[in-house]
């Protein structure tokens, strides 16, 4: 590691509200670790704005081990920047060349407003989730090992879905914005599941609804999301996805009224 | 249930699949259009004939072009509704060039190419069924026309770029079709790209192989 560290010239979105139109504000750091995290890079831009009386540059994170899903920026053209299945806060300074220019901006969505600068509000997320990401009855504690037969292959896939923690870098990647990766690792984490074969329909149709309604686009298989995926999470669950909605679609009876 | 069913289908998965089943309906035709063309490759005769027989079949010929027409109405409304809702749900682009990753130049050129293709369709119709466009019509010949309009350079030219257009919409649509059907098992996931480029490439060369054959004098190299 060299005595000074790196410098580098940062380009960030400012946005003091959703109403606020916005800008690019330029910042130059120095004396950055190669060995530090980005959110650490941008803790020591803020705390110089702080020192010199500005207001600190607004953006999520909260585990910052790379599991909780809060953190994501868009980092020269990449959700999460240029290291895949990576997220933002495992994404380190060593992956950028010293006098580089970084261009920060947030997720650009237009279910995800602009709460300020990099900070998107992800509810609509949630409201996938609510629309049917659960099951609706107890399955009690972790039950007694092969008391409930799961085929091998499903619980791996099953839990390769689950690796999505609704961080929306693959909305961000989308170039038509659409969540239907984020969608059918939900719909497919549960449907592969014996607990989860119940409301695997209904699952299917109520959280595809709830998707389109939040305003997202629809899928035209470019592979971006599944490529900007910190977890990876295959566009293989699209298709699954897609088989789970169509035979909804053709064979779940409507409920009774 | 017809609401259910409007429903289902207005989704953006069921819209999907529209745009799936009736591209494939219209890869077929081409698959059968492109083999019929090649038999100018074995003189007027057999081309004039094979126009002829299908002439004569009113019925086969209609339901072919009704079908194809519904198709073709239903793959349209499906893209258009589906490219609004793409670009309204991101009003702000980003400022930094989106980082190309995965996607292909088949794949984004899909929304620009299905228009140059409706266009070129048109001149199509009006050029070798209609004989509004191009040079003179020889009603019934249909060796000839195909001879006389592809010695005008340009004509042969433009004919040519909308079938590398066609290829490339084909690839992309037809390795979608299986994804947005569902059809995605790691045993076979190789074959879906194999068997959209053989498709897309049998049918664009098939297709070229004809203004190539009147450029070259292989078709028509005995009238003046």
């Amino acid at each position: 590691m060299s005595e000074k560290g790196m410098k580098l010239n940062l380009k960030i979105w400012r946005q003091k509200s959703s109403k606020d139109k916005g800008g690019f504000v330029d910042y130059k750091v120095e004396n950055i670790s190669p060995n530090m995290s980005f959110l650490e890079m941008l803790d020591v831009l803020n705390e110089k704005i702080i020192l010199e009386g500005g207001e600190p540059i607004a953006f999520d994170n909260d585990c910052r081990e790379g599991i909780c899903g809060m953190c994501g920026l868009y980092i020269n053209g990449r959700p999460h920047g240029p290291q895949s299945g990576t997220t933002t806060c495992q994404l380190h300074m060593r992956s950028f060349r010293d006098g580089e220019l970084i261009t920060i901006e947030p997720w650009r969505c237009g279910a995800f407003p602009i709460v300020k600068d990099l900070i998107v509000d992800r509810s609509a997320l949630d409201k996938i989730i609510m629309a049917g990401g659960f099951i609706s009855v107890s399955t009690g504690a972790a039950p007694e090992a092969n008391t409930i037969p799961v085929p091998r292959d499903d619980s791996g896939n099953s839990m390769d879905a689950a690796q999505c923690i609704g961080c929306g870098a693959c909305i961000a990647a989308c170039p038509n914005a659409s969540a239907m990766l984020f969608t059918a690792a939900k719909i497919s984490h549960l449907g592969l599941l014996p607990q989860g074969q119940p409301e695997r329909k209904k699952r299917a149709l109520s959280m595809v609804k709830a998707m389109d309604d939040a305003g997202f686009g629809g899928c035209t298989n470019h592979g971006e999301c599944e490529a900007a995926c910190p977890k990876n999470v295959s566009t293989k669950f699209i298709a699954r996805m897609n088989r789970d909605y169509i035979s909804a679609g053709l064979t779940e009876e409507p409920e009774k009224e | 249930m017809m609401n259910r069913l409007f429903e289902i289908i207005n989704s953006s998965i069921g819209r999907k699949v529209i745009m799936a089943i009736t591209g494939i309906v219209v890869v077929g035709f081409l698959l059968g259009h492109m083999t019929g063309n090649l038999l100018v490759f074995k003189g007027p005769d057999a081309i004039n004939h094979y126009a002829e027989f299908l002439q004569s079949k009113p019925l086969l010929i209609w339901t072919n072009r009704i079908v194809l027409l519904v198709s073709l109405i239903l793959h349209i409304w499906a893209a258009t509704t589906l490219t609004l809702d793409a670009w309204n749900a991101r009003p702000v682009p980003y400022a930094s060039s989106q980082r190309i990753l995965e996607t292909t130049y088949a794949a984004r050129t899909m929304r620009w190419g299905g228009p140059i293709i409706a266009l070129y369709v048109i001149y199509h119709l009006l050029h070798f069924t209609v004989g509004r466009v191009g040079p003179q019509h020889f009603e019934g010949d249909v060796y000839m026309n195909i001879v006389t309009g592809f010695r005008i350079p340009y004509i042969a030219g433009f004919y040519i770029i909308c079938m590398l257009a066609i290829g490339f919409h084909l690839y992309h649509g037809i390795w979608s079709f299986f994804q947005t059907l569902g059809a995605n098992h790691p045993l076979y996931n190789p074959l879906r790209r194999i068997i959209a480029v053989a498709i897309a490439l049998t049918i664009t060369a098939g297709f070229i192989s004809v203004p190539l054959g009147v450029i070259f004098r292989v078709i028509g190299g005995d009238i003046p």
